[in-house]
């Protein structure tokens, strides 16, 4: 491949190729008038374009072994979460967050300003229509360009420190990072790595006509955690003892509890108050520790 | 041999015409980054294909696993992370790539507006690559949603949210992306279908006339 040498032709043509000149849908373009020397696409200037490209992939590629891709917990709509967009959407995020771009100036904020602005990115060939190419003798589109350029990052930065900031505040952890976190105390502790999936296979309620029913429904428990101890504003308790042993529950009826979730208050007194005994609060205790998935 | 069964194939489909406009022309020096080390930024183009070819392929993979339900999703995707061998590396790849493919053109966009190749004769180019932004764009968006964990769950709420905002057509948007009244089950589906069949149907199409247009036009002379 490469020029042919001693043919007059503009055109050179390669090879066996038996289309005569000016046949085909696409007519080789003619170079000859750029400085320096052309080269042919194939295998020549492919080849240099693969070595940038392996840069570019090694790079790519230590990212993703380094970096898992992020993965939170399953989409629960009660859930406390700061909504993000993907990075790329932070500015535009950002900037509908401002007063003259939402509120009653919501239609500037999701039509005026973005339509203006990528409607004019769309037709810039029809609005920039001078012959001058070099970026500093069209001072108009290279400043509108610029200046979008430094708004974008001004506001993309912006968005994500007050995430950061947001987070520290609250302190909530991402989601993702609770995951791993997750992952890294069980195989610590020697388990299976645990699942976040939703159970499909519903767990069912152990001794439903135990006494500690009676107690659970009494003592108001149903309001948060439901008659069918499903969970409403809170979690189920359906497999509870799984989770916390008989102790551990009591703690938590007489101490409320702090969850990624919200918190629970100390249901002690109401308890007491709805006219359980100690002795109630102690087998409702039990009966909750009773509640495992696996118990028949 | 190899050559033997080309001239066996080319002498039935005549496909050397087909070879010549795909491969067979010449590249100018100015674009060359070996000529040229600051010619680098002529390669964002390419690097933007390849990096949507390899969007393509580990897509392809991650739907053998992937299964676009309520229930299921979320459990397919943490199946996929953590129990299939290189799962994480290929969903790695795509959630990266994702990223990487929108910086690529990002920059591939600000080359062509700086060295102001998008003019006269090549505005219609510059348009259909603009296009294919939006499509990506859109494939970012879509594709965000389906591991249906609570940051794609919530994000799309606000997404669909803003889109309902626009006046007059963004109820119907809304309700055309969503599928219903709630993010849920139909929102998961639709986003499944448009990211894995319409956009990429869409961008290939665009793409295909891309590369049709940058072949008949040639590339822009240097400044």
């Amino acid at each position: 491949m490469g020029h042919g040498g001693k043919s007059n032709e503009k055109v050179v043509f390669v090879g066996d190729s038996r289309v005569r000149k000016g046949n085909g849908f696409i007519t080789p373009p003619d170079y000859t008038s750029y400085p320096g020397k052309s080269e042919a696409f194939i295998p020549n200037f492919l080849l240099k374009e693969w070595m940038v490209g392996v840069v570019v992939l090694v790079g790519f590629l230590v990212l993703t072994i380094s970096e898992p891709a992020p993965l939170g917990f399953p989409a629960n709509p009660t859930a406390s979460v700061i909504p993000m967009p993907d990075w790329y959407f932070l500015f535009l995020y950002q900037y509908l967050k401002y007063p003259y771009a939402s509120g009653d100036f919501i239609v500037l904020g999701t039509l005026g300003v973005p339509g203006v602005a990528f409607g004019g990115l769309l037709l810039a060939p029809f609005l920039d229509r001078g012959k001058e190419r070099r970026f500093y003798r069209r001072p108009i589109a290279s400043a509108i360009m610029l200046l979008s350029l430094v708004s974008i990052v001004y506001l993309t930065n912006f968005a994500w420190t007050h995430y950061k900031h947001e987070l520290a505040k609250t302190g909530i952890k991402p989601e993702e990072e609770r995951r791993i976190e997750k992952a890294r105390e069980a195989r610590e502790k020697g388990l299976p790595a645990p699942s976040n999936a939703v159970q499909t296979k519903e767990v069912a309620i152990v001794d439903k006509d135990d006494a500690g029913m009676e107690s659970f429904k009494k003592a108001t428990c149903i309001s948060c955690h439901a008659a069918d101890l499903k969970g409403a504003s809170g979690p189920s308790l359906r497999g509870v003892g799984d989770k916390h042993d008989k102790a551990a529950i009591l703690t938590i009826i007489k101490e409320g509890k702090k969850g990624p979730d919200g918190n629970m208050p100390p249901m002690y007194d109401t308890a007491k108050g709805a006219g359980l005994s100690d002795q109630d609060i102690d087998h409702l205790a039990e009966w909750l520790s009773k509640q495992k998935a696996e118990a028949k | 041999m190899l050559k033997s069964v080309y001239n066996w194939v080319d002498e039935r489909l005549d496909i050397t015409p087909i070879w010549r406009d795909v491969a067979d022309h010449e590249v100018p020096e100015h674009v060359n980054p070996a000529h040229h080390f600051s010619a680098f930024v002529y390669c964002f183009g390419g690097l933007t294909f390849f990096i949507t070819v390899i969007q393509i392929l580990s897509g392809m993979f991650l739907t053998m696993y992937y299964v676009p339900d309520i229930i299921n999703a979320y459990a397919s995707v943490e199946f996929l992370q953590t129990k299939v061998a290189f799962g994480q590396i290929v969903r790695g790849m795509h959630h990266w790539g994702a990223s990487l493919v929108i910086v690529m053109m990002f920059l591939h966009t600000l080359r062509v507006f700086f060295t102001g190749s998008y003019k006269a004769p090549r505005e219609m180019n510059w348009v259909v690559g603009m296009l294919i932004f939006f499509v990506m764009i859109g494939l970012g968006l879509t594709g965000y949603l389906l591991p249906w964990d609570n940051k794609s769950y919530f994000a799309t709420k606000v997404t669909l949210e803003i889109a309902n905002s626009v006046p007059v057509l963004g109820p119907i948007i809304k309700e055309l992306l969503q599928g219903g009244t709630i993010v849920g089950a139909q929102t998961l589906t639709r986003f499944f279908a448009i990211h894995v069949f319409f956009l990429p149907a869409v961008l290939l199409i665009l793409l295909v006339g891309h590369f049709i247009m940058i072949r008949r036009q040639g590339i822009s002379g240097p400044l």
